[in-house]
């Protein structure tokens, strides 16, 4: 694995040059779509390379149970490895994003997404992520990733999803 | 019972040059104050003349001959005449749009039902006219509202008078309002709240408006902005645009000024809007906590609201003037949707610390312990305490299904008033007695809608909003 410690536009081209892969289509978390912006101009290439492979080699997201916010042992090793990436690339800071599902009102989602996020935060940080890399907000049930109205869509909507941005950590 | 009050005769709105276009339109109804004159009909008139005996028949609430209990066991709506309004110059077409809003109004709380004009007996020829009470009983009337328009210099002036048919007599005075044009709808209100009060006993509430969150756009990426409308739905006005997530506008007791919670900085945050110059300010907030579902003290000094940290939520209390604050629970588990008493003595809200959502209330000024008083099957959420103290209205949700409710606030006679997929959120009208909520339909299509829904739970209806809203929040009764 090519370990970074350079800047986004940097880092780009020694993914290219390590993998010999066509490039990928920049690929950009946008948590926000529809916004006119979403805060990330001027660096979307560097940012979308990395946040590739921050999802590809250690995953974005987990997932919880119907209205808990406890760790499952999948959830668990997923935040294993996203701390290790995070320890791997100090210049990155995460945003971790709850998120729950359209069962319950919007106010309650609200603090429950702020659980789940706090729960990711807090392992992170025990598994050795300095405190003031991550930071936390709660969609609620505002943002769905998937629109049905059905057990398996609740299933993947309650979440947790860690952004990572280059650039704005220790 | 009811009267108008005379209001001073402060007929000029301010001429403030706003900065923008939205100020502009959010002006256009804010001079709460100024533009509609309710007065009693000038001594000298015939409408005054023909109500002498108004306060003798409209006095006495108990001995009244027409009322409508809307807590009892009414179940019929009263049969009521609402003759052509007449036009008094330049509002033949106003005449009619009046007597239209009037008319829904009355209707729409299902305790009123008009009489065709085409079964009209009578077909008075003049506002001034004395009443055919015979004509009116014929059709069997209950009761008869006549009224006039006239449109002169860009203002409207509607009068009414409401006639007890079966006793024979006026039911309290003929009243005219004077509003400039675009209010219009305002003067109709108006007369309507008059002829609700005078007939049920309660306060009127037509004159009122909701500020609620318009939703456009897929479920996934939707975009939400801040309106206010007419309580019917008319006259929508926009306070914010679609650039950041927004959610649940609550007035202030005055109705100037908004809070709601936005996503413009990345995590929710509480925002104070003052409504006339859309000047807009957030709230104290520690770096890396979440503050939202925010709710006015019924003196607007304090806010209540839920602040978030390390992923726990507590309810906490603001001086809105000065941002000291300090937490009125401090437990691990979830404490949202806070709001006061009307006395503002007493706080309600949810709490899952017993393991699921459930409504607590406790005092105000952290004196005590919470009480627990949902104590039925499923979760409970959203809890807001009526106007008039006698009931606390929520969001329960049993397996899959979801219901607005009410309770009183030490839990007893709880009644589930509505059932659907998805309703949440309840608010009240200023007079506690219908209830407006979100009711949401499922799937990726899945779209949340404005409903109401009286205190019995036998009127529920869709409120006329243009597209997609939720969130509503009914403001003060307008002076």
């Amino acid at each position: 694995m090519v370990r970074f410690r350079i800047s986004g536009a940097a880092a780009l081209l020694g993914l290219l040059g390590a993998c010999a892969q066509p490039a990928p289509a920049p690929l950009v978390v946008d948590p926000y779509a529809g916004r006119p912006s979403a805060g990330y101009t001027g660096n979307l290439a560097g940012l979308g390379a990395t946040a590739e492979d921050f999802r590809t080699t250690a995953g974005d997201t987990v997932l919880f149970s119907q209205d808990q916010a406890t760790l499952g042992a999948e959830a668990r090793a997923t935040l294993v490895r996203q701390a290790e990436w995070l320890k791997r690339n100090g210049s990155f800071s995460s945003v971790v994003e709850g998120h729950s599902d359209e069962q319950g009102t919007r106010e309650y989602n609200l603090a429950l997404g702020a659980r789940r996020a706090g729960a990711v935060q807090e392992y992170l940080i025990a598994q050795g992520v300095e405190a003031g890399r991550i930071t936390t907000r709660s969609m609620g049930k505002e943002r769905p990733l998937e629109v049905c109205s059905t057990p398996e869509c609740y299933d993947k909507n309650r979440r947790a999803v860690t952004i990572v941005q280059p650039g704005a950590g220790v | 019972m009811i009267r108008l009050t005379r209001t001073p005769t402060c007929a000029h709105r301010p001429k403030a040059a706003l900065p923008t276009l939205l100020a502009a339109v959010a002006a256009a109804w804010l001079p709460l104050a100024g533009p509609v004159l309710a007065q009693e009909a000038p001594a000298a008139g015939a409408v005054a003349e023909a109500a002498p005996s108004a306060d003798a028949v409209a006095g006495d609430e108990d001995s009244g001959p027409l009322r409508i209990e809307i807590t009892g066991g009414q179940v019929e709506a009263m049969p009521i005449a609402v003759a052509p309004f007449f036009d008094e110059g330049g509002a033949a077409e106003m005449a009619r749009q009046v007597q239209q809003v009037m008319t829904a109004d009355l209707t729409g709380t299902d305790l009123f039902r008009t009489i065709p004009p085409e079964a009209h007996v009578a077909r008075p020829q003049g506002f001034d006219e004395p009443v055919a009470y015979a004509d009116w009983r014929a059709v069997n009337a209950e009761a008869l509202v006549t009224g006039a328009v006239a449109v002169a210099d860009g203002r409207v002036t509607v009068k009414f008078r409401l006639f007890d048919i079966f006793s024979g007599q006026p039911l309290g005075d003929g009243i005219q309002f004077d509003v400039e044009e675009t209010s219009w709808r305002r003067a109709a209100h108006k007369a309507a709240d008059q002829v609700y009060a005078r007939i049920t006993g309660e306060t009127p509430y037509f004159d009122s408006r909701v500020a609620f969150v318009a939703e456009s756009g897929p479920k996934d990426a939707r975009l939400k902005r801040i309106g206010i409308m007419d309580y019917d739905g008319a006259n929508p006005i926009w306070l914010t645009d679609d650039s950041a997530l927004v959610l649940a506008p609550r007035f202030s007791p005055d109705g100037q000024q908004l809070l709601f919670t936005s996503f413009a900085r990345g995590a929710p945050q509480v925002m104070l809007m003052d409504i006339t110059t859309l000047d807009t300010r957030a709230l104290k907030q520690e770096a890396g906590t979440m503050s939202f579902a925010p709710r006015f003290s019924p003196d607007g000094r304090w806010i209540v609201y839920s602040r978030e940290k390390s992923g726990n939520t507590d309810i906490w209390q603001m001086d809105v003037a000065t941002g000291a604050e300090r937490p009125l629970t401090s437990t691990p588990g979830i404490e949202t949707s806070p709001g006061y008493s009307p006395d503002g003595t007493q706080v309600v809200f949810e709490s899952d610390q017993s393991g699921s959502p459930q409504i607590y209330v406790m005092p105000a000024d952290g004196s005590g312990e919470p009480t627990r008083i949902s104590f039925g099957p499923g979760r409970y959420g959203t809890p807001v305490w009526s106007p008039t103290g006698d009931l606390i209205a929520f969001t329960n949700q049993q397996d899959d299904r979801f219901h607005i409710g009410v309770m009183r606030p030490d839990g007893g006679d709880e009644k589930m008033l509505t059932e659907s997929f998805l309703d949440e959120g309840p608010t009240w009208a200023p007079n506690g007695r219908v209830v407006m909520f979100t009711r949401q339909t499922p799937g990726g299509d899945g779209t949340p809608r404005l409903h109401s829904v009286d205190v019995t739970g036998r009127n529920m209806r869709p409120v006329d909003v243009q597209g997609a809203a939720s969130d509503p929040d009914w403001g003060p009764l307008l002076p």
